[in-house]
């Protein structure tokens, strides 16, 4: 299958390693991935912190850099999320319903990982082997905007050497929520607080999650307290083998 | 401008031109569920009601000593003991014995309507022990099934468990304002 | 210009909706009650567990909730038909109905109410309408006193305290800290009187006797009224509701216009979706439903007070107008990771938790409370908890994008928007953001992050370098 990669502009600028891991992950799997090079940012930032009108150039970007390409994948919930659930709005808003109509498209052929490997491609082993203790943390997009329910744990449990353990109080927001750390940074630190202690309680060597924004925040507490547990996203487990 | 005008001329301007939406009602209708005594028991039981299964009212109310005892108007005589202490003014009862209108099974709910057996709201409210009668075919389904069968026009009841709060600690306690102890006698034989 | 007629938010200067520093701020301060933390994280914990175990005992909960949401849509857009309905049937049972189209106008009737009775004390039913309207501060400065009677509020009453979440105001407070208000402010107390629940209820339970059966008017607001019929309904736990609308002669009810119901039936959907959303309970002690009154059985006056009070306003939001669906449950509260940690108090307004970040600044208009849409993560699990069906995340995203931006922000946000519109730009900037490693401390506005985490370490390469280069 042709796969258009949906890189994300965090993953592009600062966690290169989960979109490097997404391609070799379905390159490995026999899957064509193609990477459009007018893709900037999807916007979401700009929209979830109330610039609709700032984000209007960045979907209509969006939407005619992949409207070409028949399934996008995006190893990221929360900007799939966007492109779901947040570009047509935008578009409406601005009065241009012939946009609305092309991003409401778009949005429906936009996977997140996890989504493409278990309902489009129809696996759920993807002969990964990772010989590390870890936990996984569903993001809230994940879970509640794109409803990826246990699909990433399927995924996670058919990893060889894997010793995946529940994370407590899991679905439970980590605090990050975009400018809502930067915003109301003593209640995200709160949160972020909690989070860390119940990643801490599982003994896991690596915590694993779908976004990359929850991990810089996840993985930039636990850096500072120096907690010795590593972030990982959930496509570089998925792409290790025993070779690599 | 009255201000009922004022408010519905906001009201109308708010609105514009919108749409009326349908209203969806998949969930369970009335008449969906034969009504079930032995759950109806299990959710008494579970807020502290006591339940007690006899045709004996008379009887169980008498084991309960329930000292001064207030009654409505049309109660059946023959459920009260020949030797209570029955008083006029529910400020001075220690006890009250009614009848009812609707028992629900799912939620263990009773719902009083001030008929002549059951009578006005305080004589149920101010006794510290209530005792209620409930009758086999009084007893339904689910809150659909309540809502049918209750006369909107009556001054309504509804009683699940004796007196109770969860303001501490969001914990249900039973005892505050109400009565706090709630019996319910189920008629239509022991079983 | 305004003219009559037109959707208006509710006027400053009086009633409980604007908090007096914006929410970080406010927030701040709570976060360093490690008390609060504790009694909140408790109480929510207990609630979430409580309540997800009745919900999952129902087969069709989703089905209730759909109907419970397309029930209140439909209410919305037929409301001034439905309140000339439920005007009518009032009336025809022997109800007065008075409209007020914000707070100062609902505490005047209200305080003339009391007055013409000649009485200058009510006992009160927790009403979060009037605590919105400020009516106890507007009846006390016309010497009427106020006796709340649910047992959160009283706590909440005596300790002079603020009320931090729309079912249980006093869940800021654990039975220690109770038990201590009780003792310091309860008049002939029993000095043993221990922290036991069951205890403190008993003390209420004593204290509150004699004013219940002594007083002859009441206030109250009501959950839900029946336009059909003209019925009103209040769902309570403790019996205090009861005593309230039984036992004194005149009774009054404030309630926002947006409580009704169109049919008596649609209160088989409500009867089923609060209390197992609210307290967690299949249904909850009391709920009494009047209509009118009944002649020889209940209060023979009943006055009831319809509020505008910025709802109008929040009506003309199209978007915005779910919000007035709430049904007070609270269970966005419970569920909500920021009301979790810094309780009801740091939002400002008598409405906090989620549902509070979306109403408030549309009851005030979003200047007065610019903070609260920000007062979330968008996580998004008060919109899976809510009974009916509120897309709280979605009208937070939208009132973002009508509040009034810093301009600085509003420049950067810009200038970010124009770079990711032209990808040379874009890369160019990649690269710029390689310089920044090592910044251990990112200046202001953006301090916030790296008070309490690292920055990661900026990547030798883009993933667009690497891709050019295969």
């Amino acid at each position: 299958m042709r796969i258009a990669l949906f890189v994300t502009c965090l993953a592009d600028t600062m966690f290169p390693a989960a979109a490097k891991a997404t391609v070799q992950l379905l390159e490995r799997l026999g899957h064509e991935v193609v990477f459009p090079p007018g893709q900037t940012c999807c916007g979401q930032m700009h929209v979830n912190t109330g610039y609709q009108d700032q984000a209007l150039p960045l979907v209509r970007r969006h939407v005619r850099t992949f409207a070409p390409y028949d399934v996008i994948v995006a190893p990221s919930g929360s900007c799939v999320g966007s492109v779901r659930h947040q570009h047509a709005m935008v578009a409406r808003k601005a009065g241009d319903a012939g946009l609305a109509a092309r991003a409401e498209d778009v949005g429906s052929k936009t996977y997140e990982l996890s989504e493409l490997l278990v309902d489009v491609l129809g696996i759920e082993d993807v002969g990964a082997y990772y010989p590390h203790r870890v936990t996984y943390h569903p993001t809230c997009h994940s879970l509640r905007m794109l409803r990826v329910g246990d699909k990433p744990l399927r995924l996670l449990r058919n990893v060889r050497g894997i010793d995946l353990v529940d994370l407590p109080a899991a679905d439970q927001c980590c605090g990050f929520g975009g400018t809502f750390a930067v915003k109301n940074a003593d209640t995200s630190t709160a949160m972020l607080t909690d989070k860390m202690s119940h990643v801490l309680e599982t003994g896991a060597e690596v915590c694993t999650a779908g976004d990359s924004s929850c991990l810089m925040h996840i993985g930039g507490g636990l850096s500072r307290i120096d907690a010795g547990v590593r972030t990982v996203h959930l496509a570089e487990i998925l792409a290790s083998t025993q070779e690599s | 401008m009255s201000s009922r005008e004022l408010i519905l001329g906001r009201i109308k301007a708010a609105l514009g031109d919108t749409a009326v939406p349908e209203v969806t009602r998949d969930y369970r209708p009335a008449a969906s569920e034969k009504a079930d005594v032995e759950l109806l028991i299990d959710r008494l039981v579970d807020y502290k009601a006591v339940v007690h299964r006899s045709d004996d009212v008379a009887g169980v109310v008498a084991s309960l000593n329930p000292g001064r005892l207030v009654l409505p108007p049309g109660l059946d005589p023959s459920w009260v003991p020949a030797d209570a202490t029955v008083v006029d003014d529910e400020y001075q009862a220690e006890a009250v014995l009614t009848a009812s209108t609707v028992a629900v099974a799912e939620t263990g709910t009773i719902v009083l309507d001030g008929s002549p057996d059951q009578g006005r709201r305080r004589i149920t409210l101010l006794p510290d022990l209530h005792i209620c009668v409930v009758r086999p075919d009084q007893i339904v389904a689910s809150v659909p099934d309540a809502i049918a069968r209750l006369d909107p026009r009556r001054p309504l009841t509804w009683i699940s468990g004796p007196s109770a709060t969860s303001d501490i600690e969001l914990n249900r306690v039973e005892g505050v304002h109400g009565p706090r102890n709630l019996h319910v006698i189920l008629l239509g034989g022991a079983s | 210009m305004t003219f009559l007629g037109m959707p208006t938010t509710a006027p400053r200067g009086v009633g409980n909706l604007r908090g007096d520093e914006s929410f970080p701020a406010a927030a701040h301060k709570a976060l360093q009650d490690e008390q609060l933390r504790r009694n909140l994280g408790h109480a929510t914990t207990t609630i979430r567990r409580k309540s997800g175990a009745v919900i999952g005992e129902l087969p069709d909960w989703q089905e209730l909730r759909e109907a419970g949401s397309t029930l209140k849509a439909n209410t919305m857009a037929r409301l001034p038909e439905l309140l000339d309905q439920l005007e009518a049937n009032v009336t025809a049972a022997g109800g007065v109905v008075h409209w007020a189209a914000d707070a100062n106008e609902a505490n005047q009737i209200v305080t003339d109410l009391v007055k013409a009775t000649g009485h200058d004390r009510v006992i009160k039913v927790k009403s979060m309408a009037t605590q919105e309207i400020g009516l106890n501060e507007a009846l006390e400065a016309s010497g009427i006193t106020a006796v709340e009677t649910d047992l959160a509020e009283l706590i909440v009453q005596l300790g002079n305290d603020k009320p931090s979440h729309i079912l249980v105001p006093a869940i800021h407070r654990n039975r220690a800290e109770i038990r201590e208000i009780f003792l310091r402010e309860m008049p002939g107390v029993d000095p043993a009187l221990t922290d036991e629940p069951a205890e403190l209820a008993g003390a209420a339970r004593r204290y509150l006797r004699e004013t219940f059966l002594s007083t002859k008017v009441a206030v109250s607001g009501a959950n839900f009224a029946v336009a059909e019929t003209g019925t009103l309904a209040v769902l309570e736990s403790e019996g205090n509701g009861r005593m309230c609308l039984t036992l004194p002669e005149t009774l009054i009810t404030v309630m926002g216009i947006e409580k009704l119901v169109p049919t008596w039936r649609d209160l088989e959907v409500f009867l089923q979706l609060l209390p197992r959303a609210s307290t967690g309970e299949r249904m909850n002690p009391y709920t009494s439903m009047w209509t009118g009154v009944t002649p020889g059985d209940g209060p023979q006056n009943f006055h009831l007070v319809l509020l505008d009070n910025g709802r109008t306003a929040v009506l003309a939001d199209e978007v915005g107008r779910q919000a007035l669906h709430c049904i007070r449950c609270s269970a966005c509260l419970n569920v909500c990771p920021v009301y979790e940690r810094t309780g009801g108090h740091a939002y400002g307004s008598v409405y906090p938790g989620p549902i509070g970040a979306i109403l408030s600044p549309q009851l005030t208009g979003v200047e007065d409370n610019a903070s609260l849409p920000y007062a979330s993560s968008l996580c998004g699990a008060c919109f899976d908890a809510c009974p009916v069906k509120i897309d709280i995340p979605s009208i937070l995203v939208h009132l973002r994008n009508e509040v009034p931006h810093p301009r600085a922000e509003k420049a950067a946000f810009g200038a970010v928007a124009y770079t990711m519109d032209h990808p040379a730009l874009y890369t160019r900037a990649q690269h710029a953001a390689k310089l920044s490693r090592h910044a251990k401390k990112l200046p202001p506005p953006l301090n916030g992050w790296t008070a309490s985490r690292d920055l990661p370490e900026p990547p030798s390469e883009t993933f667009r370098d690497w891709w050019a280069k295969r």
